[in-house]
């Protein structure tokens, strides 16, 4: 037996096939095969502008598997989506070589402009891509299992936790400004050229980049939601809903909430490192708290605990910013704060529960007129 | 790591390691021959004593209880009752005094998780269950399987195990309410679920607090047939507090009188009621 989801399992797997024929097979021949001057042509710099949404999709998923299942609201969630687009940065530079300005066929060219002689050791390896992925995965895990041994083992919850997973994100933006940590200062990395020999230019590759971000997003999905379909994510609820009583049962709250917490962040890095390539840059401002604060709105927006929400409300929300910051720039973040208040007072099942409320609400309407009737 | 299930794993503690030789021996480091009344108990209290912001909640309270036994345990409001279940399940460590399990495992140095896959239980006073998840569910994560993190990831219910929490479910009169959030349910529908939990979880002591509190009369009998049920197996040794007198008659067990945070009186329910210091106690001076 299994939590009564929103969607039952015939619904998730039908839309899943669906969303799959649109994103992976419909919007791309959209692209390829239909000439420019087509209406319904999908142009070029929408591809890795969806690539993006798909990205923070993603990320919300990974967010909302710990926050919306688990209770652990993460408002550092962005370091580890930055953790992760900062590996596949790293491959990409080292990928550079003699293509640089300064024609260094080791040190990236901010190295050479800083008067570096040497590569550091946290650089090396990141020229194979086996190694840059691995990375991708075990430095945002890493930091999560060590951040959370410490922070769920002195059984810091709630508020607390949150504000220091702000703490986390803003300390690593400061970090990564500086020019001698050896990332790039607060220029980052960027000028890429190319991926697995794929120049990043090409249409095709951004094509690629973008189903990779599908296919990311498609497993991602799957794997957070066996995770909460098993018994553990029904651990996972009683930790978020009465965690002293769980205790007593005999469950480790630490080590549920860890397993929660470092699978999230490495989904978070997929994320990131996906994203990288198609934005064309990563640096510190990735690690900003506000970034963070914005990724559990989509969250929030889209509906906690139900993970198809948080793709939602990531898509939905990011369209609404391509679009405001582009016809209104100046009112966005009005916009962003005022989304979030409604969506708490008015919505806090998000998109997700509205059809429940909606729905809620004409029963009880209808209820209330039967009493009216029997009076 | 310290919420890591432990099993017992010898005489030393850590607390011997980390007090000076001169320091009185600690409680793991007292034999047998030290506290005879220890050998073949199921609970051993020996002066224990706990504060808050210097409020005594217990002042040397000390209990021992046999295997197989059934005890109930009453005493006015404030006379540590909770904060006894809270020292022998590791929520609050006690200040002085010693806490055995079996006759030999030092509940003090454990944390919560490891007392209860020690095999010790405990309903609370307010009946706690998990209100998002199902009455089904709510059993499935009591039920007696491995805790690890993989384990209960790709865990899946055995034909035996979904026959025991059907079981279950008849014996607490929940059956038809299975597939309903727990939050749902009634207050007295609650303390039997949670009663029901306490079953999966096949733990040897089980700590009862107020299992009857908010009950009808007819929940509360059978509440207290399903305890002497529960007695009479001899697998169990069960610990209830309670207010209600007349439920306290009906389990017909030894009773411990507790009283500012120490024992009053112990005895069968004839004699505590006739005792005149707890005569004093309930009905004041």
């Amino acid at each position: 037996m299994v939590m009564r989801p929103l969607f039952d399992d015939r619904r998730f797997w039908i839309g899943l096939a669906l969303a799959g024929a649109v994103l992976l097979l419909l919007l791309p021949a959209l692209n390829l095969a239909l000439p420019e001057s087509a209406s319904l042509h999908l142009p070029n710099y929408m591809v890795p502008l969806l690539g993006k949404y798909l990205c923070y999709a993603l990320l919300a998923v990974s967010l909302d598997l710990v926050w919306g299942y688990c209770g652990v609201l993460s408002l550092g969630h962005g370091a580890f989506f930055a953790l992760g687009g900062y590996a596949m940065g790293m491959y990409m530079m080292r990928q550079i070589g003699t293509r640089g300005v300064y024609g260094n066929p080791i040190l990236p060219d901010f190295m050479v402009f800083l008067a570096w002689k040497d590569l550091p050791w946290y650089w090396f390896g990141f020229d194979h891509f086996w190694f840059a992925a691995a990375m991708v995965l075990l430095v945002p895990g890493l930091l999560a299992f060590l951040f959370g041994l410490l922070a769920f083992r002195s059984r810091v919850t709630g508020v607390y936790l949150s504000i220091i997973t702000q703490a986390l994100t803003y300390a690593l933006m400061l970090a990564f400004f500086r020019n001698d940590m050896g990332f790039g200062g607060n220029n980052g990395l960027t000028d890429f050229k190319d991926l697995l020999g794929y120049d990043l230019r090409l249409p095709g590759t951004k094509l690629g980049l973008y189903i990779a971000s599908v296919i990311a997003l498609g497993l991602g999905l799957l794997v957070a939601r066996f995770v909460v379909r098993s018994r553990l994510g029904r651990v996972m609820v009683a930790v978020r809903d009465a965690e002293p009583r769980l205790r007593f049962l005999g469950y480790s709250v630490t080590n549920v909430k860890l397993f929660a917490f470092v699978l999230s962040a490495m989904l978070a890095g997929i994320a990131g490192a996906l994203y990288v390539p198609q934005v064309g840059i990563i640096n510190p401002s990735e690690f900003s708290p506000s970034n963070s604060i914005e990724i559990a709105i989509w969250v929030a927006v889209g509906g906690r605990g139900t993970l198809v929400g948080a793709i939602l409300g990531a898509i939905l929300v990011n369209l609404g910013k391509t679009w405001l910051t582009g016809a209104f720039p100046e009112i966005w973040l009005f916009f962003l704060g005022a989304l979030f208040i409604l969506v708490t007072l008015l919505m806090p099942a998000g998109v997700m529960g509205l059809s429940k409320q909606i729905g809620f609400r004409l029963s009880s309407r209808t209820s209330r007129r039967k009493e009216a009737q029997h009076a | 790591m310290r919420e890591r299930a432990v099993s017992w794993a010898g005489p030393l503690s850590a607390r011997s390691l980390t007090e000076s030789p001169l320091a009185e021996r600690s409680a793991a480091e007292r034999t047998l021959a030290d506290r005879p009344l220890a050998e073949g108990s199921m609970l051993y209290l020996d002066g224990v004593s706990v504060s808050f912001d210097g409020f005594k909640a217990l002042r040397g309270l000390s209990l021992v209880l046999a295997p197989g036994e059934l005890r109930t345990v009453i005493g006015p409001n404030g006379a540590g009752k909770t904060t006894m279940m809270d020292v022998i399940t590791g929520k609050t460590h006690p200040d002085s005094g010693d806490v055995l399990f079996d006759g030999r495992v030092d509940l003090t140095q454990l944390d919560e998780v490891a007392i209860a896959n020690l095999g010790i239980g405990r309903k609370f006073q307010k009946p706690t269950v998990f209100e998002r998840l199902t009455v089904f569910e709510n059993l499935e994560l009591a039920l007696r399987a491995s805790r690890r993190i993989f384990a209960v990831l790709f865990a899946h219910l055995t034909g035996e195990q979904q026959d025991r929490i059907a079981e279950v479910l008849r014996l607490v009169s929940l059956a038809d309410k299975a597939s309903q959030p727990a939050g749902s349910l009634s207050h007295g529908q609650k303390q039997w679920l949670e009663i029901g939990m306490l079953l999966m979880q096949d733990q040897r002591l089980l700590l009862l607090d107020e299992p009857v509190a908010g009950l009808t009369d007819a929940e509360t009998k059978a509440t207290s047939e399903l305890i002497l049920d529960l007695a009479r197996d001899g697998k169990h040794s069960i610990v209830v507090v309670e207010h209600d007198m007349e439920f306290v008659k009906s389990l017909g067990a030894k009773v411990t009188v507790l009283h500012e945070g120490a024992v009053l009186a112990e005895g069968s329910i004839d004699a505590v009621q006739n005792d005149p210091r707890v005569i004093e106690v309930y009905l004041g001076r």
